[in-house]
């Protein structure tokens, strides 16, 4: 019996199949470091195999896959799922072995959980960085499984369709649309007349920019600046600064390291919250292309402000250093962390800067536990959580762009007020916006924030159902940065905290949010609507 | 010399009538009866016929004509005809066109098209318009290179910024150079030494926007700054350039366009420029935007009597200054004694042009000082030219006293020309040459 569907999931999973047997080829990574360190490469090996067994089978499904739109939303939200699912398989496998071929290797690790397995792949696909790991040390876990952690990281910040679109001849048709669904930002720029070779340049860049941070970072344990900067650092920073994703193999984040190696991460942060085709045009001899781009110029503008406020109030000592409920630090702690700062110009510019470029880029990193600041700088940061990156970077949230657009519709109802004839596009850079355009932004934005308001409320109940005690501002900080895949939030849920302590349903519903977060909403929203399922 | 016109209508029948005197004109239309009309009244040649077939140019006589001036109404035709009279003859090309791009076309390349003078009449018409509102204090101004380039005159009061400064002190404007004095009836070169008087004359060349700029610290009383109010009304394509040129000289206008769509588009194009979607006759509208307190109101809607209709409103209103596009020649006059301060024909505005390009019959775009003691060139470098691939510095040795170069434009940007600048082959120069010099310029440059 044969159904004819609307829309051909046959097509849609065949593709799926394409890019999630690829996996095996960025999984021989942690499987060298593992041989290296003399760790199990059991958990990848198996993962290995799995992905392309699956995949192959996904891809056997439709052998000529015709991609047409909808299929091509439906394929994007399900390599997302699915690469989110693949990649929870190590973990698991490092918690529970692989019984009966491997005896059970760390059945401690918070891992051992599937709901966090999955959290955890899902928070590093999407680049999120919240992370549910109960102890972040290479006692609790191996070397290449911290890798592992990373480098879903770094797959994920590009993005995985724009990847399979750079190396798969078959979605060179469809894809545009299909790096149109997923890129972070509206519309995206083809840089080059084929779209894969658009795809390649991107990746081009990403990879060249984080082998650079690599470089950077590890000459500073080679000079002796900063000997806690190994080369498994080096690589495990790079890995996720540039695609601000922000896990840390250090539980203490980047304030395990020096001021040095945190002022050479700051720049490369505010580098992965920028366009990525800017870099292409400068590369490609037009560096005046980056400094007349009006959402750079409005990107830097808005990290000078938040920068300005926070080191106003580190530099005037202005933080009421308040313990958290739990009292996870001690009087001393704080009278330290607040002596070390105030008055003084150095940490106090750079904390804030960096903190600033952490959040507004949604990396995630922290130079120091911004928990432990007070109301005003707390505040500063919330608001960022919702600022994001520019279109066509890593970064997550609403984007720069729409924020700057949004912005000048504003100043243009105004004008409008008074001026009831008046005709005034929007422009960006000199370049009127369609109507059209400016609708879907204003829709994506209000969608954004009515589903962020949903997801706190059900976090909320959730909480309350099991007994967990949480305060307003984590209910909110977690909505916020879960949507935004932006990583720690405030309170328990910090950046020196995780979030293990929530119940299943709530580590599901934050899955939720991370996916569709990453993928800007309607991709996935579009496949809850019968309308799409229908002729 | 022999010239022939295609095209009898307005403009070629007022060339015709300019020429006649002291050349042969043969004039060229498919209206019979039109051809008739001109054969009586003026001592031309009529031949009845389409100008862009090659029958009825060798009917004219196209082997011995000098000049074909090809302007019909039709932008396509005028361009034919000239690619085709090219084509079979060495006659100089004279095209008159509407559309603006075919004029970008050929700036870029003058060969285009076979045509060797181009004449835009929405431009041209709207750069005198603009000319009224900005430079009222100017006793003369001339544009080059397509409107990038501006030379223009200023008397200088005793009370004037400048007065009793040396040209060093007064140059404060980025893209102008300050070329001669005209002090007595004498052409005076300036060197950065030289003490403007009051009473005398300046001459600079320079960007439109600076020449504007300059104007306003000479005589600031007269010269309507960009704080000036100008609401253009009709989004045809000549109010769009009205705008447009006046957002370069910094002017921030408003511009009324009934037609959502138009209004839209303009909008797009004229970022400086509030664009208002609306009736120009909505006593309403004009009350709550204040239009009677504007100081220029340029009327360029589709038609006279609308154009009238509303300059006349404005008048009422308040407004101390109208100009309106008038399409029909004859009702110029007409139209400024019932109350339009300034009626601008295009038509007219092309024709003038023409005219005087063939009257001075110089293939260069020229402008006379004071009657004939100094000439403003404008020059494109070739790869013989003595400024070709050199610095200004060097090239002034080689070249005589009473020479400046003004103005240097590439691609159809502005350059300021310093010591430093060094010109390049398909550069446009602006130069300053007094009369005695002139030749010896032309041929070294």
């Amino acid at each position: 019996m044969s159904v004819t569907l609307r829309v051909d999931i046959r097509a849609s999973l065949s593709l799926v199949g394409s890019v999630l047997k690829y996996l095996a080829v960025p999984l021989c990574l942690p499987v060298v470091v593992a041989l290296y360190y003399g760790e199990t490469v059991v958990p990848f090996v198996a993962t290995m195999a799995l992905t392309v067994v699956v995949g192959i089978g996904l891809e056997r499904l439709e052998p000529d896959p015709d991609l047409r739109a909808r299929e091509g939303l439906l394929m994007v939200a399900l390599t997302w799922l699915a690469v989110a699912l693949v990649g929870a398989v190590p973990y698991l496998i490092e918690a529970h072995g692989l019984p009966p071929l491997v005896a059970t290797i760390h059945p401690e690790s918070t891992l051992a959980n599937p709901a966090n397995a999955l959290f955890e792949s899902m928070s590093g696909f999407t680049t999120t960085g919240a992370t549910v790991l109960g102890d972040i040390s290479f006692e609790s876990h191996t070397r290449s499984i911290m890798l592992w952690r990373q480098l879903t990281q770094w797959l994920g910040g590009m993005g995985i369709v724009v990847l399979a679109v750079a190396i798969l001849p078959e979605l060179s048709v469809g894809g545009a649309q299909l790096m149109d669904a997923e890129a972070p930002g509206p519309g995206i720029e083809k840089l080059t007349p084929r779209i894969a070779e658009t795809a390649r340049a991107l990746w081009g860049a990403y990879l060249g920019i984080t082998l650079l941070e690599i470089i950077l970072l590890y000459s500073l344990s080679v000079t002796g600046i900063d000997p806690a900067m190994t080369l498994y650092n080096a690589v495990a920073h790079g890995l996720t600064t540039m695609p601000t994703g922000g896990f840390s193999p250090e539980s203490r984040s980047i304030e395990a390291f020096s001021a040095a190696a945190q002022w050479i991460i700051i720049p490369f942060m505010i580098a992965a919250g920028t366009n990525f085709a800017l870099f292409w045009h400068v590369l490609s001899g037009e560096p005046k292309r980056l400094v007349r781009d009006a959402e750079f110029k409005f990107y830097l503008g808005v990290l000078g402000v938040f920068t300005a406020l926070l080191a106003t109030v580190l530099f005037t000592g202005g933080f009421a250093a308040t313990a958290p409920a739990g009292g996870t630090y001690d009087a001393a702690y704080l009278e330290n962390l607040s002596a070390a700062i105030a008055g003084q110009a150095e940490p106090a510019i750079r904390h804030a800067l960096f903190q600033a470029a952490a959040i507004v880029t949604t990396t995630g990193y922290a130079s120091l536990d911004f928990n432990a600041w007070g109301p005003a700088a707390k505040g500063i940061l919330l608001f960022g959580i919702f600022v994001g990156g520019s279109a066509g970077s890593t970064g997550g949230a609403v984007k720069i762009v729409r924020w700057y657009v949004i912005l000048k519709a504003v100043r243009r109802e105004l004008f409008t007020t008074a001026h009831p004839e008046a005709v005034r596009p929007i422009r960006l850079g000199g370049n009127p916006i369609d109507e059209r355009a400016l609708r879907g932004i204003y829709a994506f934005t209000s969608l954004y924030l009515a589903l962020f308001v949903l997801a706190a409320v059900l976090f909320f109940l959730d909480a309350q159902r099991v007994g967990l005690s949480v305060t307003v501002l984590e209910v909110v900080s977690t909505a916020a940065t879960a949507i935004g895949n932006v990583g720690p939030a405030f309170g328990q849920f910090g950046p020196m905290g995780g979030y293990s302590s929530l119940s299943e349903a709530s580590k599901l519903l934050f899955v939720f949010l991370m996916w569709i977060g990453r993928l800007e909403i309607f991709p996935v929203l579009v496949l809850l609507m019968p309308e799409f399922w229908q002729r | 010399m022999r010239v022939v016109i295609v095209g009898a209508g307005q403009v070629g029948s007022s060339i015709a009538a300019d020429l006649a005197g002291t050349h042969e004109v043969i004039v060229v239309d498919c209206d019979p009866e039109r051809v008739e009309e001109l054969n009586y009244s003026l001592d031309v040649l009529g031949v009845t016929g389409d100008g862009t077939s090659v029958a009825t140019l060798e009917e004219a006589g196209i082997e011995d004509v000098d000049m074909v001036i090809a302007s019909t109404d039709d932008d396509e035709t005028n361009i034919v005809v000239c690619s085709t009279a090219k084509a079979i003859s060495d006659a100089f090309t004279i095209a008159r066109v509407k559309n603006t791009e075919y004029l970008r076309t050929w700036e870029r390349s003058k060969r285009a098209f076979g045509v060797d003078f181009m004449v835009c009449t929405n431009l041209l018409a709207a750069e005198s318009i603009v000319r009224m509102i900005g430079l009222p204090a100017a006793r003369d101004v001339d544009p080059f290179a397509g409107g990038q380039v501006q030379m223009a005159e200023f008397e200088v009061d005793a009370d004037s910024p400048v007065a009793n400064q040396t040209v060093a002190e007064a140059d404060r404007f980025d893209s102008l150079t300050f070329v001669a004095l005209l002090r007595n009836g004498c052409v005076e070169i300036v060197r950065g030494d030289t003490v403007i008087k009051p009473e005398d004359r300046v001459v600079v060349i320079g960007s439109p926007g600076s020449v504007q700029e300059f104007a306003r610290s000479v005589a600031p009383e007269e010269s309507p700054g960009s704080a000036e109010e100008v609401v253009i009304v009709g989004g045809s394509e000549i109010g769009y350039h009205v705008a447009r040129l006046l957002e370069e000289r910094d002017f921030q206008p408003r511009l009324v366009e009934r037609d959502g769509a138009r209004a839209r588009e303009l909008a797009e194009r004229l970022p400086k420029t509030v664009v208002m979607e609306s009736d120009a006759t909505d006593i309403e509208f004009l009350e709550r935007e204040h239009i009677g307190d504007a100081d220029v109101v340029v009327s360029a809607l589709d038609s006279d009597e609308k154009n009238l209709l509303v300059s006349l409103l404005a008048e009422r209103m308040g407004v101390e200054r109208t100009i309106a596009i008038i399409d029909a020649d004859e009702y110029v006059d007409l139209f400024e004694t019932v109350g339009v301060d300034v009626g601008v024909s295009p038509r007219g505005v092309v024709a003038e042009e023409i005219s005087r390009f063939t009257l001075d019959g110089n293939a260069e775009n020229v402008a006379l000082i004071e009657s004939d003691k100094a000439e403003v060139l404008e020059i494109e470098i070739d790869a013989e030219s003595l400024l070709a691939g050199r610095t200004i510095q060097e090239s002034t040795r080689d070249l005589p006293d009473g020479v400046v170069i003004g103005a240097i434009t590439r691609d159809r940007e502005f350059i300021t020309p310093r010591g430093d600048t060094v010109v390049e082959v398909g550069d446009h120069v602006v130069v300053f040459a007094g009369i005695d010099v002139v030749d010896d310029v032309t041929a070294r440059i």
